[in-house]
């Protein structure tokens, strides 16, 4: 049967081409590992395209006393303790390096007076420490890793989703993918697979989220036996647009605030002096978010529900030269001149603090031969992310598993490739061109309005029940869910398998989110406002029972004492 | 709700025909949001190719109403009201369906070019002025929309013999990079055609970054070719000399 499909061999397979599949690519391919990466768009149009503030590494460039243990603590207490320490401390310890090698690379940063590479202020961070260019850090972090990969020699299969990982004496084998093209299948033989598909925003209505944000990796880590953590923790960034209808939920990036911006309600009011007197603006995002969400719900929000973000007291160049993007955005989507008047912002879903359970050194799962790194993989950012975090994030462990993915290759056969389950994949795609059931885009849309009402920045119990039975409906829509026209190009046949990828995450997050009877970070419950120790120590996980989304507890691990040390020198 | 309608190329490389849809309009809509309510409603299977919808990524690029343009930054509000808004695939590339393109020439001119390289004993303190000058360069998101519409390509098909302005963009940024020491300028000449453009400037009215593609990447390149090529000086003193070093070590 294996004859029929289209087959490639790999030492390592890498599914997502944003920051962190292509680090891992490149550090694979370094270690001397055949590389194959696959994704679901272009190279380069990854959504780490979008990142816009930057990179947070402790250089010192431009506050001397900055160094890893400070960004250490200051990632741990945004995360509320929640983190992977040793994850935390990795990142710390290694973002410089990561740093200084991008633009080795060929990545130009803006600079400081004496040429070095120049830092911004950032929320929860204690020190100047974003490495940015303008506002399109992210992009310059994506082409200089995408030529960086080309030139290396690795070998990219642009627009192939992926819809199954192949298992063989439980490990990791293979995956069956299909061309967007033409609908044709592919079959991946590989002996490690990097997971580095990002996040899950496009379950939510309002989201800075591009359409490939449909958790696809997450879920197929869980079904392939891995497990995913902490998947309550869902980011919503303070500030989306939200006028004009159309552009609602786009970023407005948080270095408005690092370069001075100021946020008001309607009657003029700075209300982060009532919230977080002593960061203000530059408080982190949990913090804002709720902050800005609780002005409007208490009748002080904007003409169209948000708050006004004000940078018009800044000279007008300044504000071009450090935020153009934003300048252009809402200049020519909402007729906003932000040199001269003040934005409207609110919240919107913004990244996943939780994901795929991974060791800190290498971002190896559960299941062995299956890595992950970056939004999908969970640990780092504990209940909250700071600013800045991800795109060190995205470098530090997407070399770390590109490495370890690399070295296990080396030990490793490939596996030969089960039928059954290539059959299974295949009926599975096909299904909804006999389907006699509804649009996935019916059920997408029904999707987004249930996860953004119930299960949002605030929570409750009676909320999350009724998110889980609407879920339950859901998943027998969309089984039953069918498309028109061929299997060229298809985006409503697309839809079918992202959509069933959302409902694994949402429940996911849904479960995680009922269980978890506290407020920390991210997850904020009506219900039960306060800290909880006992949930302190404690993290929730998701694994894949007999078909059902099952939940359990893990403890964390006691931090090693000079860890520990560490983050007591704040205090 | 004021109704517009959309009149959409449906079609793959065999052929195809314009399709009208009518469509909601919402204040501030772009064309994107139109695209998406087609699919959401009236046509799930209608290809588009797009990702962030907030102008970053350069995927949604088409042609509306006969003007290359990002679809997600196409206002509604700003074409004419009273007639159906035209939209095509991008025509320099073959088409896949509807308004799905098939780019993947870019990405193989892409491999032709030497990338970064440092030059030895460089000590990584660049000035911000410096920077600037390449920032421009490296503001590209790849639209492509510069390649659609440069009549070399469009009219001319001449994609085995030209690189097109994004590549000269590329490699503008690399060649004035402060730190690079590699040198590109015999590849400009032969593999990249510079010598087809004539400075027609359709790519910089068309770049959605507004970058100055043919005043501060193409002329400055042609420049150098010059200088290195068809100088007289040089040649001669080329003749008397050698091939010089730094074109020995692009070769």
């Amino acid at each position: 049967m294996t004859t029929n499909y289209e087959v490639r061999e790999h030492d390592v397979l890498i599914i997502g081409a944003g920051g962190a599949g292509l680090r891992a690519a490149i550090e694979a391919l370094a270690q001397g590992a055949s590389v194959g990466v696959v994704c679901k768009s272009l190279l380069g149009k990854a959504h780490t395209v979008m990142a816009e503030g930057g990179i947070a590494a402790a250089m010192a460039n431009v506050d001397p006393a900055d160094n890893w243990k400070v960004h250490f603590r200051d990632t741990m207490s945004g995360g509320k303790f929640l983190n992977n320490w040793r994850m935390a401390q990795l990142h710390a310890l290694e973002a410089p390096d990561r740093v200084r090698e991008l633009e080795q690379w060929g990545a130009l940063f803006d600079r400081t007076e004496n040429g070095a590479i120049l830092q911004r202020a950032f929320g929860g961070h204690t020190f100047k420490r974003l490495c940015h260019v303008g506002d399109r850090t992210g992009l310059e972090l994506i082409r200089t890793l995408q030529d960086r990969g080309v030139q290396q020699g690795v070998d990219c299969y642009m627009e192939c989703t992926v819809t199954r990982l192949l298992v063989e004496n439980g490990r990791f084998a293979g995956a069956f993918a299909y061309w967007r093209e033409n609908g044709r299948f592919i079959v991946f033989k590989a002996k490690a697979v990097v997971i580095a598909t990002g996040g899950i925003g496009k379950a939510w209505s309002v989201t800075s989220n591009s359409w490939e944000y449909t958790g696809d990796g997450m879920a197929l880590a869980y079904e392939a036996g891995a497990e995913l953590m902490d998947m309550e923790f869902v980011q919503f960034h303070p500030t989306g647009m939200v006028w004009p209808p159309g552009v609602q939920g786009i970023l407005v990036t948080e270095a408005v605030r690092g370069e001075g911006g100021i946020l008001r309600n309607k009657l003029g009011e700075r209300f982060m002096e009532k919230y977080d007197p002593k960061r203000m603006e530059l408080s982190t995002r949990d913090v804002v978010a709720r902050s800005i969400y609780t002005e409007v719900r208490e009748g002080r929000g904007t003409e169209h529900g948000g708050a006004y973000l004000d940078i018009s007291h800044k000279p007008a160049e300044y504000v071009k030269k450090k935020l153009p993007s934003m300048y252009h955005q809402f200049k020519e989507l909402a007729d906003v001149d932000i040199t001269k008047e003040p934005m409207e912002v609110g919240p919107t879903c913004h990244y996943m603090m939780g994901g795929i359970r991974v060791e800190a050194e290498t971002g190896q799962s559960s299941m062995p031969g299956i890595f992950a790194a970056g939004e999908c993989a969970a640990g780092l950012h504990g209940a909250n992310r700071l600013g800045g975090n991800s795109l060190s994030d995205l470098l530090v462990f997407g070399r770390r598993a590109g490495m370890a993915a690399a070295a296990l290759a080396k030990q490793t056969a490939y596996s030969s490739l089960d039928n059954a389950q290539m059959q299974n994949a295949e009926r599975e795609l096909l299904a909804p061109f006999s389907n006699k059931g509804e649009s996935p885009y019916a059920i997408h849309r029904d999707l987004q309005t249930v996860m953004q009402s119930l299960v949002g920045i605030y929570r409750n119990a009676e909320d999350l029940e009724r998110a889980l039975n609407e879920l339950q409906m859901f998943k027998a829509r969309a089984a039953a869910a069918t498309v028109e026209g061929s299997r060229m190009y298809n985006p409503g046949w697309h839809l079918v398998g992202e959509l069933k990828s959302m409902l694994i995450i949402a429940e996911a997050v849904t479960k995680s989110a009922m269980a978890r009877t506290e407020s920390r970070g991210a997850h904020s419950r009506i219900d039960y406002p306060d800290l909880d120790k006992a949930w302190g120590q404690k993290h929730n996980i998701i694994v894949q029972e007999n078909g059902e989304v099952v939940r359990r507890e893990l403890p964390i691990p006691p931090m090693p004492d000079d860890l520990k040390e560490v983050l007591a020198a704040q205090q | 709700m004021a109704e517009t309608v959309l009149r959409v190329f449906r079609g793959d490389a065999s052929g195809g025909a314009l399709t009208d849809y009518k469509v909601p309009v919402a204040p501030g809509m772009v064309v994107l949001d139109a695209l998406h309510y087609i699919q959401g409603h009236l046509a799930p299977d209608l290809a588009v190719r797009w990702n962030c919808k907030a102008g970053k990524c350069g995927s949604c690029s088409a042609e509306v109403n006969g003007r290359p343009r990002l679809t997600c930054k196409t206002r509604m509000d700003e074409l004419p009201k009273d007639e159906p808004i035209v939209v095509m695939p991008m025509k320099s590339f073959p088409k896949i369906k509807d308004l799905v393109t098939d780019v993947s020439w870019n990405y193989r001119v892409n491999k032709k070019i030497p990338p970064f390289q440092p030059r030895p004993g460089a000590d990584w303190k660049i000035s911000q002025l410096d920077v600037d000058r390449v920032q421009e360069f490296r503001k590209c998101i790849e639209c492509f929309l510069c390649q659609n519409v440069c009549h070399v390509l469009r009219d001319h098909d001449k994609k085995e013999q030209f690189a097109g302005p994004r590549f000269f963009v590329r490699v503008a940024g690399l060649e004035m990079h402060p730190l690079d020491g590699a040198n590109r300028v015999g590849l400009l000449k032969d593999e990249l055609g510079l010598g087809f453009c004539n400075i027609t400037k359709c790519c910089t009215e068309v770049c959605p970054e507004s970058i100055h593609i043919t005043d501060n990447a193409i002329i400055p390149l042609k420049e150098r070719v010059v200088d290195e090529f068809y100088d007289p000086l040089t040649m001669l003193f080329r003749k008397m000399r050698g091939p010089s070093e730094k074109r020995n070590q692009a070769g």
